[in-house]
């Protein structure tokens, strides 16, 4: 086995606890310095990273996804048979997204999406996740007591509906297609991707709105 | 490794705190630390794998006690020394080793959209067969490994079923550990929630985890 490498001797030890955390936005400015300085990174190259995930990489991707499914029968076969390829159809693939699974509520199952061992997320259809999702509580419980987190998202499940937990501990990304609100028979493709809402393609949401709602 | 970064099934950490119209970066230091750990990645010096065994080996009261990305930074820090691409001492000081020519950083701005939509597939065309088959019934093997491993504690030992043969992956507990990738069937297994926690969850409840061949056996 790899040499244990020693616990980071991060300045932790020298202060308090709370050092960890608030001391750490003067130490990653004072590592991307040096790290431009001795020529391993490129600072343009970190403004259009975070360029692309601050504002061209989010959920209104999924909901897109999702309304190709409801609207294309084809579509919605092809997605649950190669999410992967489906996906890209759209032009939605790559980072944190190269092998994708898409798991369908239906009157009788509810999917929620997990990682407990990190905080591993479909950032193609999805972005980055939210705290929640990487928060302690969520890891812990979601596996546990899905019917428990859900209750607080505001969600209250019949006990005769099945709960289906996707734990992330692979590179499989999971996206939840919800099941398409009543009353939206009308709503073209674009309009209907206006409804879906991150939330309910994580699975912490289940009943959409036939209005466009806030989003969150 | 049995770490407090495996939390399935833990108690004790409260409810889910939920924000509205959260940023995607909540400081610009976020931001800047996550595309820091992108463009370093791009040296090749190390995996995906590699790099959540280097977070999980933080001491647990570091690792409960800061942010998600506090945490990336302190992991960050110490694969960068490890692998050679910076010296503690230079962390320490802020300043390059005296007498190193600048290097010509290998991720340049006109490479991002490529590399986003490329990513890196951890698949392989590896030809070996399927040590299980989609509707077996597996158990878990009960092991404590001391490296990297994705088999969270909660599963060990338990009776799921195959319901998927995702094909050939990576495997993490050796690529962690720059031990090669021994790339095998990954599947996805079910779990009743009884098996996992006991008769007092809800009986149509189920748990599914994407499994390597190397933690399965017949049951």
């Amino acid at each position: 086995m790899a040499r244990v490498a020693a616990p980071p001797k991060s300045h932790a030890h020298d202060h308090e606890r709370q050092d960890v955390p608030s001391d750490v936005a003067l130490r990653v400015m004072s590592l991307e310095s040096l790290l431009i300085e001795k020529g391993i990174v490129d600072k343009a190259a970190l403004d259009a990273l975070i360029d692309t995930y601050e504002h061209k990489i989010g959920p209104r991707n999924g909901a897109r996804v999702v309304a190709r499914a409801w609207s294309d029968p084809s579509y919605r076969e092809r997605l649950l048979g190669d999410a992967t390829a489906a996906i890209a159809e759209l032009g939605f693939k790559g980072m944190q997204g190269e092998h994708m699974v898409v798991v369908e509520n239906t009157p009788t199952v509810h999917n929620l999406v997990v990682c407990t061992l990190c905080s591993c997320y479909p950032w193609p259809v999805l972005g980055l996740p939210p705290v929640w999702y990487k928060s302690s509580p969520y890891r812990a419980r979601a596996v546990l007591d899905p019917r428990g987190v859900l209750r607080e998202f505001g969600v209250n499940l019949s006990e005769d509906v099945e709960v289906r937990v996707w734990d992330s501990t692979a590179e499989i990304r999971y996206l939840v297609l919800p099941q398409r609100p009543t009353g939206t028979e009308h709503l073209n493709e674009e309009q209907l991707a206006m409804l879906v809402t991150r939330d309910s393609m994580v699975g912490v949401a289940r009943e959409l709105s036939s209005r466009a709602q806030e989003r969150a | 490794m049995n770490g407090v970064h495996d939390m399935g099934g833990m108690h004790g950490f409260g409810r889910v705190v939920f924000e509205r119209h959260e940023p995607v970066f909540h400081a610009a230091w976020e931001g800047r630390l996550f595309a820091l750990r992108r463009a370093a990645g791009a040296w090749r010096k190390w995996n995906i794998d590699a790099s959540r065994y280097f977070i999980e080996r933080l001491e647990p009261v570091d690792y409960l006690a800061a942010s998600y990305y506090a945490r990336q930074y302190l992991g960050f820090v110490e694969l960068l020394i490890e692998r050679g691409l910076l010296t503690r001492a230079e962390i320490e000081s802020g300043r390059p080793a005296a007498g190193d020519s600048k290097l010509a950083p290998p991720l340049t701005a006109d490479k991002i959209p490529q590399m986003v939509v490329n990513g890196s597939p951890t698949s392989r065309d590896a030809g070996q067969p399927p040590r299980v088959r989609v509707g077996q019934l597996v158990r878990t093997r009960k092991i404590n490994p001391v490296g990297h491993t994705r088999l969270p504690r909660y599963v060990r030992g338990r009776t799921g079923t195959i319901v998927r043969d995702h094909g050939v992956f990576v495997f993490p507990d050796s690529n962690a550990q720059f031990q090669g990738e021994q790339p095998q069937h990954l599947y996805s297994v079910r779990f009743s929630a009884r098996e996992l926690w006991g008769d007092e969850t809800n009986a149509c409840d189920s748990v599914y985890l994407d499994l390597w061949d190397a933690y399965l056996e017949a049951a």
